[in-house]
């Protein structure tokens, strides 16, 4: 029962990262069409940026807010200079460059940072916190966590819902032509949904390197866990991605906590070929049915 | 005043658009008409800047507006409703109408909701719905509403009547000569539909294979029998 | 001379025989090559050989189905660690045990192709991208969990020893390089003789009915089935096909490296397979080769220039994927087609060019 307990605390404190990862895939996927493959290389930059900020001893706070404001910047310089090119053109063209995208700053960051593992501190405790004489499976970082990735999620609910420039994006990313018509630059809502997304991640990043290692490689499988939480979620719907991630976190806990670490991956394959298949549209799919 | 001048549009090797010109006079309907392949979606799409124009010029109340990024031409009093509505299926009815209104033209004053819900009921009874449950109907009110939420003083409608009852059609067209003298509008109408567009229209322009083979009152070319069997198709 | 072309020309037009003597003439060339060359070159030219065979299975299925793998790192795991565990039990020691090896690897990976293939046929862009992405990650993570593969060290791998081979190799090959065999040069010349045996008959299929059928899938896949092509069956087989090449290739790679460990099978050589198919032209099996051969070749120079500029061993290694992480990108970028695509279309243009070669 404790174990039980503690894994599923777990899960929910790894699900909320992984709903905050998808979540970032889900932006971009809805303005432009394109899974971001180097969605994760982008957080372990700006992760590192953070890192280094922190080792010439900027507060750990002005270094997480630096790391989201790098990763706006670099969201908006990627889209602006290596995505647009290829935006409407064959999805197989997107596929490839994120790809490519991925190992180029995956091998600057290691000849800049170098490979070797590296602590990177959290600004509260990392042991679990204990409630009279037992342990729960649950650490104060935990706990910020699931708080930061809410407080995300709260923003882009707000951003999207009651203002106009969330109107404006999400009209943008629905029917550019149409928004265009109507006087959105559309452009530069596409920019702006790239640099918003990379933020994201770069949050995702800071929650996920918080009390632990990190090296180059850190982040490597949030490639395919985001990728898979985003499409539990149907890959469009921003609630979607955060179930999505939720219910990936909790399996995959508890198949480390119960059957084996190493089989994790493959139990996430298995997972995403069964929504693939069975319901293509994601799990909690809305009225449009999706071509996988 | 709206005004098209030698406009020339090319789709590759392939010429939409060959040196058309036409005059719409403020506070009239003038109906753009032509059988299916004419060029009529071409000229309004050129005129956005959606399409390249090759030659000629488009002024807009003494500006000149050629090439003008399309995103601008809302802010200069120029709204287009596209062929086949475009109304954002994703967004309610009230988010529509919303972003109808966020890029206005300059200098006039913003356009409550609420008065889109008094000129179209129907759509106030579907406000919160999203604009993807809408009928065909409701779709092509609420575009219109949705442009005249930018304040234009010139309304390009691409084919407004396209696959709506009839019924349907003479109520949309009524509310449109309504509006046009409310609001002062300037319509650029374009329709196959060529007896009903006449019908409400002050003046009609009528395209072939991307030129303007006839121009006149709407009058005189609903009674010239040879130019309606030949190209307005009654 | 006009004997000669009389000769010639019925060959030539028959595209088996015609493949079979270009193989033919390269293999010998590339065996005149490899017996002449230092132990170094040696072991990259056998490198070459299974990254082409690798890169060979995978630009058929993406150039000539529409699929992308990026699997591929997994089912080359599947075929280093299939060989080294059949090597592990017959020893090692004869050229037989080295075959049954890698036959053994062709035969699990086929399989392993059916399993993955069949889901995969009904997936397209990023979600097909995103699934075997995912395979390629969880499969080298098995060896960890079950103790028959060695875990994270891996197990070593044994190969016979030059002079274990038949006497009538080592005379053949004495013969044609004057050069006494040995574990290296064995290697290089087992690898460029199944590559040029898998190139034939990769350029084989691509060429017949099923090769057809592949691209009719690949570029409508609507019409194709309306034309009575099932689409599932067809793009299961092209991933089948790719799956074996791709065991063929992990088992030899197996014995070229010695050492069968998860850490070798990295997303970072799916990636790095990938960018020697889009280098080469996505489709083409010249393409593939010469991705292999900047595969094979560029590391060492990528990494000396690093250490020149004054980067450490580690740091300098890390410029070889920024290398092929910028071909990516800027091969999508500028030149879509690829290297070979994009020379045919100059020659195309120039009064030289033929364009009559489509899929060589
Ligand atoms: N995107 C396009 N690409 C190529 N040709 C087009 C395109 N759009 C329209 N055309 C061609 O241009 C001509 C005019 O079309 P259009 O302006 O749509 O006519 P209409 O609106 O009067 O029916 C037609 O011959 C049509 O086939
Ligand atoms: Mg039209």
């Amino acid at each position: 029962m404790q174990q039980f307990l503690d894994t599923t605390l777990g899960g929910l404190v790894l699900g909320a990262v992984y709903a905050a990862f998808a979540l970032a895939l889900c932006l971009i996927w809805r303005s432009t069409r394109i899974v971001n493959f180097a969605q994760a290389a982008m957080a372990m930059v700006t992760t590192y940026i953070a890192l280094s900020l922190i080792n010439a001893d900027v507060p750990y706070w002005v270094a997480f807010m630096a790391a989201i404001a790098a990763g706006f910047g670099l969201g908006a310089v990627i889209e602006r200079v290596i995505i647009r090119p290829v935006e409407g053109k064959a999805e197989l063209n997107a596929v490839i460059l994120t790809l490519g995208l991925f190992m180029v700053l995956h091998g600057l960051t290691a000849i800049t940072f170098g490979v070797q593992h590296r602590g990177f501190p959290a600004p509260v405790g990392t042991s679990a916190i204990s409630v009279g004489d037992t342990s729960i499976g649950i650490t104060p970082f935990g706990i910020l966590t699931i708080v930061v990735v809410a407080l995300v999620m709260a923003g882009l609910v707000v951003l999207f819902r009651f203002t106009d420039l969330g109107l404006r994006m999400r009209a943008a990313a629905f029917n550019g032509e149409v928004s265009r018509l109507l006087g959105v630059r559309v452009g530069r809502m596409l920019t702006l949904g790239w640099a918003l997304a990379a933020a994201v991640g770069a949050v995702a990043g800071m929650l996920i390197a918080g009390g632990d290692l990190v090296n180059p490689a850190f982040m490597d499988p949030f490639v395919i866990y985001g990728f898979i939480a985003a499409v539990l979620g149907g890959l469009d719907s921003p609630l979607g991605s955060v179930i999505g991630g939720l219910i990936l976190g909790l399996s995959l806990s508890y198949v480390t906590g119960y059957v084996g670490e190493h089989l994790a991956p493959l139990v996430a394959l298995g997972i995403l070929m069964v929504v693939l298949l069975v319901r293509p549209s994601g799990l909690f799919a809305a009225a449009a049915a999706r071509r996988v | 005043m709206f005004a098209v001048e030698d406009l020339s549009a090319a789709y590759g090797p392939v010429k939409a658009l060959n040196g058309v010109t036409f005059t719409a006079a403020r506070g009239q309907v003038t109906a753009v008409l032509g059988a299916n392949g004419a060029g009529k979606t071409t000229l309004l799409r050129t005129v956005s800047g959606l399409v390249r124009s090759t030659k000629g010029s488009v002024k807009l109340n003494d500006k000149d507006i050629t090439r003008t990024a399309t995103e601008k031409l809302t802010s200069y009093g120029l709204s287009h409703v596209p062929e086949g509505r475009g109304v954002i299926a994703e967004l309610t009815v009230t988010e529509n109408l919303r972003l109808g209104g966020l890029h206005r033209a300059t200098g006039s004053e913003p356009m409550p909701v609420e008065r889109v819900f008094e000129l179209f009921p129907r759509l106030g009874e579907r406000r919160e719905a999203t604009a993807h449950t809408l009928s065909g109907g409701e779709r092509q009110m609420l575009v219109i509403g949705r442009a005249l939420m930018a304040r234009p003083t010139v309304l390009l409608l691409d084919e407004p009547s396209l696959g709506l009852a009839p019924r349907v059609v003479a109520q949309i067209f009524d509310l449109l000569r309504g509006l046009v003298q409310t609001e002062e509008l300037t319509v650029v109408l374009v329709e196959q539909n060529a007896r009903s567009a006449l019908s409400i229209a002050d003046h009609g322009v009528v395209l072939n294979l991307g030129k303007v083979v006839a121009s006149a009152p709407a009058a005189e070319l609903a009674a010239d029998e040879q130019l309606r069997h030949a190209y307005l198709g009654f | 001379m006009e004997r000669l072309r009389s000769i010639i020309r019925p060959v030539a037009s028959v595209p088996l025989a015609r493949h079979l003597v270009v193989a033919l003439v390269a293999f010998v060339v590339a065996m005149a090559v490899i017996g002449s060359s230092s132990q170094y070159l040696q072991t990259r030219y056998a490198e070459m050989a299974y990254f082409a065979i690798a890169a060979g299975g995978l630009t058929l299925l993406t150039g000539l189905s529409g699929q992308l793998s990026l699997g591929h790192g997994a089912l080359m795991a599947v075929g280093a660690y299939a060989a080294t565990l059949v090597l592990e039990r017959t020893g090692g020691e004869t050229l037989a045990d080295v075959f049954v090896a890698l036959l053994v690897a062709i035969a699990v990976c086929a399989v392993v192709g059916v399993v993955v293939g069949v889901p995969a046929a009904r997936l397209h862009g990023p979600y097909i991208a995103g699934a075997t992405l995912t395979l390629a990650v969880a499969v080298p993570r098995l060896a960890n969990q079950w103790e028959v593969f060695g875990g994270e060290q891996g197990l070593q791998v044994s190969v016979p020893r030059a002079t274990d081979l038949p006497a009538w190799i080592q005379d053949l090959v004495w013969f044609f390089t004057a050069v006494e065999i040995d574990q290296y040069s064995f290697l290089a010349y087992l690898g460029w003789l199944l590559l040029a045996i898998t190139f034939v008959a990769l350029a084989n299929l691509s060429r017949s009915r099923v090769g057809r059928r592949w691209r009719a899938v690949r570029d409508d896949d609507v019409s194709a089935e309306l034309a009575g092509i099932h689409l599932g069956r067809a793009r299961v087989v092209a991933f089948t096909v790719s799956a074996m090449a791709a065991g063929l290739a992990g088992g030899l790679m197996a014995m070229n490296v010695r050492l069968t460990a998860p850490g070798a099978f990295t997303i970072t050589l799916s990636l790095t397979l990938l960018a020697a198919v889009v280098l080469g032209g996505l489709g083409s099996l010249t393409g593939a080769l010469i991705g292999a051969g900047v595969l094979a070749f560029l590391p060492k120079f990528a990494t000396d220039l690093g250490e020149s500029v004054g980067l450490s061993a580690t740091q300098a290694a890390e410029v070889t994927p920024v290398v092929y992480g910028l071909v990516l990108m800027l091969v999508i970028l500028l030149a879509p087609a690829g290297i070979v695509g994009s020379l045919r279309t100059f020659l195309a243009r120039s009064p030289l060019g033929s364009t009559k070669e489509k899929t060589t």
